[in-house]
């Protein structure tokens, strides 16, 4: 008998093992297949399907060194990721991926590496955050500026905290809106961009978050003087198919996720402050 | 005691006046005084006459206001290599914000009658201040208006 060939469209089966409450509405979730572990590269997504709820992509959280168990986190912001949001360890999810391009982490090796993210934009970048950390000594100075809605809304504040205590490593963090006792940075995070440490000249730079953040973020880090063809941004948009075929993530001559959805900001300048698109 | 050499020393290190001409900064220094302000305290408050700008050295600072009934509103912190205040260039020269110690702080406070009158006395002085604040005042505009779209709440519609 003739074996067919895997059906893209048709997902593996993935057990919940653990589900952890990040913030009021994001949660994380680990997964595990019977099948073996999953490798990714650190940007990538997955389209998740709640069996029942429908499928949604959503970026790999995890570390890409761990590809033993899959982590994703998600913010419950409609049926689908409300429906996940309801499961529980033993449950089960339906899994299609790994899709997209990464984070060039390696092409950044020799660079100062600026990660600057906003709300739940810190899930994707999370994994390449343990890949250069795990590559540490190729780095020169390595920054992670990161921007929340209020202090209550900060994702992975315990690892935050961490990386804040490594002497390697600069963790600079800001909410948009504060009352009460809070003793941090208050302001947007494109103005971390000016604080960090970094040497404009040989600096990488990745950014995930909200597009209008991303967009001031890419001018704040040119008005520093980093390159835009060293800067890489994450764009989301409605993803289906995650194979570049349906057409329903097209935007202008690219699918974003075929093509993206971690793009040289280059490749897509001329894109990115088009309202029509 | 800081001395007027000293004065200058910390015009010419603070971001806000790097490269300045030496003319224009001992106008600057004539008008200038190091301050500290303990953690907890108040640098101004809102309403209050506008009678100082500050470069800050040290330590951070919380723009705050407030409403009846409702928690003390931070808006923007302010920290090393910044600057605070521009209510002072703008008649009736009256603060619109408090602007609160989170930490201990050390301060270059000019005077701004004594500023304004150098300004008006001596337009090279006045553009070159101006020249300066202008894209401060422009960055927190748009950071201001960023913080108002509240890109990271759950989108309505």
């Amino acid at each position: 008998m003739i074996a067919l060939p895997a059906d893209p469209m048709l997902p593996r089966l993935f057990d919940v093992l653990k589900v952890k409450r990040e913030l009021a509405d994001t949660f994380t979730l680990e997964l595990k297949s019977d099948g073996g572990g999953f490798g990714f590269q650190a940007g990538q997504f997955n389209m998740l399907y709640a069996f029942g709820a429908g499928e949604v992509p959503i970026s790999i959280s995890g570390d890409p060194g761990k590809p033993g168990t899959l982590v994703h986190t998600i913010r419950a912001v409609g049926a689908v990721t409300e429906a996940m949001g309801r499961l529980k360890p033993g449950d089960t999810l339906g899994v299609r991926g790994p899709y997209g391009t990464p984070w060039p982490v390696e092409q950044a090796f020799g660079d100062d590496l600026v990660i600057v993210a906003g709300g739940v934009g810190l899930a994707p970048l999370r994994p390449a955050i343990y890949q250069a950390l795990a590559n540490r000594e190729k780095f020169g100075r390595v920054s992670i500026l990161y921007g929340a809605r209020s202090p209550e809304d900060i994702l992975f504040r315990k690892e935050l905290e961490q990386w804040r205590g490594r002497f390697d490593l600069e963790v600079l963090v800001t909410v948009d809106r504060v009352s009460g006792n809070w003793g941090g940075n208050v302001g947007v995070v494109t103005k971390l961009v000016a604080k960090a440490g970094f040497d404009p000249m040989d600096t990488t730079a990745f950014v995930c978050g909200p597009e209008v953040m991303m967009r001031f973020a890419v001018d704040s880090l040119e008005k520093r003087g980093v390159s835009t063809d060293k800067i890489h941004v994450s764009m989301e948009r409605n993803m289906k198919c995650g194979l570049g075929v349906c057409g329903h993530c097209q935007w202008g001559p690219h699918f974003v996720c075929r093509d993206g959805p971690v793009f040289h900001f280059d490749e897509i300048a001329g894109l990115f402050s088009v309202r029509e698109l | 005691m800081v001395q007027i050499d000293d004065l200058g020393r910390i015009i010419d290190e603070h971001p806000f006046f790097r490269g300045i001409d030496a003319k224009l900064r001992a106008l600057l220094v004539g008008c200038a005084a190091n301050e500290r302000v303990e953690a907890g305290k108040y640098l101004f408050r809102q309403g209050a006459p506008a009678d100082s700008f500050y470069l800050v050295r040290h330590g951070s600072l919380a723009i705050e206001t407030h409403a009846p009934g409702r928690p003390v509103i931070t808006v923007e912190s302010v920290g090393e290599g910044e600057i605070i205040g521009w209510s002072w260039l703008v008649a009736p020269y009256r603060w619109t914000f408090d602007a609160r110690a989170v930490t201990l702080l050390r301060v270059l406070s000019f005077d701004a009658t004594c500023l304004r009158g150098k300004m008006d006395a001596d337009p090279v002085l006045g553009y070159e201040v101006l020249r300066r604040f202008v894209p401060v005042m422009g960055q927190r505009l748009a950071a201001t208006r960023l913080q108002l779209l509240d890109l990271y709440g759950k989108q309505k519609g």
